[in-house]
This record gives C-alpha cells, sequence and structure tokens, in this order.
C-alpha cells in the first residue's frame, strides 16, 4: 500500500519501521536490559517508585538585570508553585568578566543577571532561605568562584554548608564541544573541577559539583545519539580525573548529575533518556566496579528544546514545549524546566514563564502520565529505539577512545565537526522541506501579531558599573590583594582552590579580578576553528 | 569581465561573547558553497578587530551573528567604527535574537538587513550574492 514518505526517519536519521514487532526485540531480554525500577541496569529509572514517591521538581531557568530584578523573579516562581530555583547568568559573568570591564559593554544583564562580587550575590539570594530550596546554577568556565561567592553567602547567614543543597553545572568538557564559554584550557579546567568534586565531598555533601550536560551540545545542532554520546563519554572523563586525582568512586560518583535536552522526536528521546541510564549504569560498573549502587545511578535534569522554538508564530512553541516536557517525563527526568514561547525573542516575560511552568503542572496533575512508572517499558518500538541508541553511542565511544579520550578528540575538532555536520544535515532538510516546522516552512503567515517581549534597560548596565566602582573604592585592597595573591600561589602549587576562593571573595574580590589571576597561573585557550 | 570573475570578500563573526554558533557557521559553510570567499572569524571578536580584519581583508560584506541581546551597543559600534575608518561603504548585515523594534531602528541607522530566526539560508546566499563589489 502507498505509503505518504518513500522513508521515514527519526529526528536523529534512524530509519523509522511501519510497526515494530516481538521480532525486532529477538535475543532481548527484559531482565538484562531493563531491570525493576530502582534496580541495575535502572533503564525503568534510578528510584522504585519515581514520580509516585515524588514529583519531578519543576525549575525555570531564570535571570536577567540586576539581582534584585532577578530575586524578585525567583520570588514570583517560587510563589506559583515552582521548587527549586535556577539562575541564569549573563554573558560577561559566564565569562568571568566584570561588569565595568569594556568587552561587558552592552551585555550585562541581557541574557542573564550580572554577578561581578559577592555583594552582588547576596542580593540575588535575599530572603531566599537556602538551607530550604535547592539552587541550580548555569555557570561553568567561573563555576569555582560563583560556587565559593554562594558558600561566602550562606556562612554569612550562619548556614551550615553540609545543609546546601543544589547543582553547580560546572561541566567544562561541553564548553568547547558545544556552548563555547571557556576561560583557560581543558587540562586546568579539568583541575578545578575536580577540586570542587573534592570540596564538595568533604565540606557540602548534598550538592552536586557537576551537571554534565548534553543541553548545550544538542542546541548546537547535534542528533540525539551525539548527545547522549558525547555527554556520557565527558561524565566518565569527569570520574577518570576524579579518581585520578584519589578520591575514591563512591565518595563523589552518587553526587553526579546529568542534563539533557528535550526534543521533538517524542519516542526517540524517551529512548535516550532511558538508554542514557543503561549505559551510564553498564559503563561506571564496568570501568570501576563501585560498591555504592547510587555511584551507577544517572539522575538528570532535562530542558526543553530551545532551538525548537520558532520566531514565528510563536504562540506554537507553547504546544511544542509541552510535547517536550512529556518526552521529559515519560523518560523519567528528575526535574524539569520548559521554555516560555517567547524565547526566540527575548528572555521571557512573566505570563510566558508562568504558561511554561502552568505546563508542567497540567502534565503532572491532570494527565495521569506520572502514575505508572515508564509506562512505554517493553514497547517493540522504545525498546528497539533504546537497543539502537546505546549501541550507536558505544560506538561513538570507541571511536574517542581511539583519539586517546575526549580532551584530544576536542583539540583535533572531532566532536565539534560532527555536531556541525549533522546541524547542516538537518538544516538541509528543512530548506528540502523533508522536514516541517509549522509555520516556518509550511502553513507560514505573512502577517504575524507581535507578542509582548521582556526588555533590559540601559539603567541597569550603569548601576552594576556604578556599584562596582564604589565596591572597589570602600573594600581593604591590602586585604584583597593578599587573598588574590594566596589563591594564585595555592593554584600554582596544586593545592585545592576551594578554600583560597572562598577567602578571596570575602575580601570583595571581584570576578573578573579572580578570573584574571587564576589566567595567569592556569593559562587561556583559543580553540581549533572548525568550519 | 574581469569584474565578474572576482568572487565577493565575505567576513562572517560573532561579535560580543556569546559563542552561539550554530547558525554563523551554517551560514559560512553555504556561503563558501555558493563560490563566495568566506573569512570566518571565529568567537569573541571585539567590534574593534571586526573592522581591522575586515579592512586589512577588503571585504565587500561583514555579516555578524549576535544571540546575546547586545545587538544595540555591538552593531551601532561596528558602523561608528566603519565610518571613522572611512570604510562606510563596507555593506554590513547580521542576524540573531533580535527584536523587531530594536531591528527596524538597526536597519535606519544603517545596517543594511538583519536576518531573524528561521529565515532560509539560501535567501541569505541570494542577498549576499547581490551585493556589489565595495570600492
Amino acid at each position: 500500500m502507498q505509503e505518504r514518505k518513500p522513508r521515514f526517519t527519526s529526528l536523529s536519521g534512524f530509519d523509522t519501521n511501519r510497526v515494530y514487532t516481538h521480532s525486532d526485540l529477538k535475543d532481548w531480554s527484559p531482565d538484562e536490559e531493563l531491570g525493576a525500577p530502582g534496580q541495575f541496569p535502572y533503564t525503568r529509572g534510578v528510584y522504585p517508585t519515581m514520580y509516585r514517591g515524588r514529583l519531578w521538581t519543576m525549575r525555570q531557568f531564570a535571570g536577567f538585570g540586576s539581582s534584585e530584578d532577578t530575586n524578585r523573579r525567583f520570588k514570583y516562581l517560587l510563589q506559583h508553585g515552582q521548587n527549586g530555583l535556577s539562575v541564569a547568568f549573563d554573558m560577561p559573568t559566564l565569562m568571568g568578566i566584570d561588569a565595568d570591564a569594556s568587552p561587558a559593554h552592552g551585555e550585562i544583564g541581557h541574557c542573564g543577571v550580572s554577578i561581578s562580587s559577592l555583594d552582588d550575590m547576596e542580593r540575588l539570594f535575599e530572603d531566599i532561605p537556602l538551607d530550604q530550596v535547592t539552587t541550580s546554577m548555569t555557570i561553568n568556565g567561573p563555576a569555582a568562584v560563583i560556587f565559593a561567592m554562594y558558600l561566602a553567602v550562606a556562612e554569612k547567614r550562619g548556614i551550615r554548608l553540609e545543609r546546601l543543597d543544589g547543582t553547580l553545572q560546572n561541566d567544562i568538557l561541553k564548553e568547547y564541544i558545544a556552548q563555547k564559554e571557556w576561560l583557560y584550557p581543558p587540562e586546568p579546567s579539568l583541575r578545578l573541577m575536580t577540586d570542587t568534586i573534592a570540596y564538595c565531598s568533604e565540606h557540602v555533601p548534598k550538592w552536586h559539583p557537576v551537571s554534565i550536560s548534553g543541553y548545550h551540545i544538542r542546541e548546537a545542532g547535534s542528533t540525539a545519539v551525539q548527545e547522549l554520546a558525547f555527554t556520557l563519554y565527558d561524565g566518565l572523563t569527569y570520574v577518570e580525573a576524579a579518581v585520578k586525582a584519589g578520591l575514591p568512586v563512591d565518595r563523589f560518583a552518587p553526587q553526579l548529575s546529568f542534563f539533557f535536552n528535550a526534543h521533538n522526536d517524542l519516542f526517540e528521546e524517551i529512548a535516550k533518556f532511558r538508554a542514557a541510564r543503561r549505559l551510564w549504569a553498564r559503563e561506571m560498573t564496568r570501568r570501576y566496579r563501585p560498591g555504592d549502587p547510587r555511584s551507577a545511578q544517572l539522575r538528570c535534569h532535562a530542558q526543553t528544546a530551545g532551538c525548537s522554538l520558532t520566531a514565528q508564530q510563536p504562540m506554537n512553541n507553547v504546544v511544542r514545549t509541552a510535547i517536550q516536557a512529556l518526552a521529559a517525563v515519560l523518560g523519567g527526568a528528575q526535574s524539569l524546566h520548559t521554555n516560555s514561547m517567547d524565547e526566540t525573542l527575548a528572555l521571557p516575560t512573566e505570563d510566558a514563564v508562568k504558561l511554561a511552568l502552568r505546563t508542567q503542572q497540567i502534565i503532572a496533575q491532570e494527565s495521569e502520565v506520572a502514575n505508572s512508572v515508564d509506562p512505554l517499558g517493553g514497547s517493540y518500538y522504545v525498546e528497539t529505539l533504546t537497543n539502537r541508541l546505546e549501541e550507536a553511542a558505544l560506538d561513538y565511544f570507541r571511536r574517542l577512545d581511539d583519539m586517546g579520550g575526549m580532551v584530544q578528540a576536542i583539540e583535533r575538532g572531532f566532536p565539534q565537526r560532527e555536531i556541525l555536520d549533522a546541524s547542516q544535515r538537518y538544516q538541509r532538510e528543512l530548506e528540502r522541506k523533508e522536514r516541517i516546522i509549522v509555520g516556518v516552512n509550511e502553513y507560514v503567515e505573512s502577517a504575524e501579531r507581535p507578542i509582548p517581549i521582556l526588555k533590559i534597560g540601559q539603567e541597569v548596565e550603569r548601576e552594576q558599573v556604578a556599584r562596582l566602582s564604589d565596591l572597589r573604592k570602600c573594600r581593604d585592597s591590602f586585604k584583597m590583594a593578599g587573598a588574590v595573591e594566596a589563591l594564585q600561589e595555592a593554584t600554582a602549587c596544586g593545592e585545592n582552590v576551594m578554600p583560597y576562593l572562598i577567602d578571596a571573595v570575602k575580601a570583595k574580590a571581584t570576578l573578573g579580578e579572580i578570573c584574571t589571576a587564576l589566567k595567569e597561573v592556569l593559562g587561556t585557550y583559543r580553540e581549533p576553528v572548525v568550519l | 569581465m574581469a569584474i565578474a570573475s572576482v568572487p565577493l570578500r565575505i567576513l562572517i563573526g560573532k561579535v560580543g561573547l556569546d559563542g552561539h554558533d550554530r547558525g554563523v557557521k551554517l551560514i559560512a559553510r553555504a556561503l563558501r558553497d555558493a563560490g563566495l570567499e568566506v573569512i570566518y572569524t571565529g568567537l569573541h571578536q571585539t567590534p574593534e578587530q571586526v573592522v581591522n580584519t575586515a579592512i586589512q581583508e577588503d571585504v565587500d560584506a561583514i555579516g555578524l551573528s549576535i544571540l546575546s541581546g547586545a545587538h544595540n551597543t555591538l552593531f551601532r559600534r561596528v558602523l561608528e567604527l566603519l565610518k571613522e575608518q572611512e570604510a562606510g561603504d563596507i555593506v554590513l548585515f547580521g542576524g540573531g535574537i533580535i527584536p523587531d523594534e530594536d531591528a527596524t531602528a538597526l536597519t535606519a541607522d544603517g545596517v543594511k538587513v538583519l536576518f531573524g530566526p528561521g529565515r532560509p539560508i539560501q535567501e541569505i546566499v541570494t542577498f549576499v550574492k547581490g551585493l556589489k563589489p565595495h570600492g
């Protein structure tokens, strides 16, 4: 019988059969490939009860303007039923640059909150009980410095560090691969990351010192397979670095967390989450033989795909986001961010972000999908996809092993080129209308009604610059310089930098001053241009 | 005849601090595949670096991508520097996450055209191929 297309493919390019049957799972053993929820290899989920025990954490990524602006947005989100915070920093902060430095001009507060000093960090979390919320911070190059600021705020309020719970993204390898916000070369960056892992394991045991992220790899144009493979391989690289630094695997591996994209292809995405858990459990067990089962459990946050949203007919983005969020939930994510419909135009307005949060609440409370654990387990199609994703990721693992590891692969431009090629293939498919994006290459409307968007005023930049100038005048500059010097010495000697960073931020050294001082010791990086 | 055989030289780059280079690289590849000479600057360029490279490389046009929200400051700074260097005949175009209101104001100030998200790459290639060699 005639079909609509000669060939049906998943978003990542897998051929899709008309129907899947038991013959697709011939040698497949449910005991080996699935296990029960909460049991090895965790394909069905890391907890026995999953969302029946507790729903996922609804965690909207937020940040813009000054620390006061973002503090108000945090309180708004908490008021409307969100239960975890997630900080978006602006570009200068992400690059370790002070608000008053010339490269920061025009960028202050535009795609996140501007944080240059401990004072900014205190204002950001004013009246928010740090021992009662969990906070996720999306920061990588300067992660250790921003973390030191957070710890210093907690100390100042008399909150014991062992009570703090949250996540530091701190995933530096994906910066070289995809997001491109690095400060130092890969090896010294890995060392800083290992320092934060070691420090947390001793002093901040509930904290997740790294969130190993596929999100940005996917946004940069990768396939689901590349996202899965490069992310898990990055994770194994971090484990190896920490083990080499002398940390027993069970001391830190249970606190590792992951962060994946939830894209448009519903079943492929669900399979990706399931394959990620199984692959991580198997690789961790095979390589490190951990005693604590939690060391092999992959817990993850998910965010719907920003790159799937369209500037054309932006209301359609609400629907896209709902489907993607459903994929993350059916895939068993531990926390979720849903994008707002206006994010291809600007940072989200209050109304748009509330609608995005409500989308999660509707899935959680009205759809009844959270009633049964891994409801698609055993589906011929989903299990076949899970197998294929795992096999294809293992294939990448072997290629990366052959290159000598991820750092070497990055220096050769390998993951960067694979992603760029995939994004070009996808773009060509769109331009040939082999894939349809509603409102973009089909069902196009010539006249569109504009929607309200959030604007960041120039006063944010003026205010931040003035504040920094005051801070520089009022601090004890002798004490500040001493703390920065001690930090540089400790960095050069290979000591754990965290205590020195905490001292430096308390002495009111700014983010930019600290990062510049560290660059003097650790060096800088220029990427190989891959085109 | 001789003029027609010289391909246009285009500088494609990322100004400012954001590292979102998916779009800009696809465009650089597409222009290269269409037979243009593409000079790709890589990431994190300042307006000064962009304008200096453009003059040194004797390009006919500059295409810049900005997804960080700093477009108002950075595009205007590039225009200003081009004028200062008496290179105002180099066409400036761009793309990124740029609200309509800002795009209208920037084109009024001299940015030739801004391509928003979702625009077909072929449209950008056609636009660039239609440009005249400068000077």
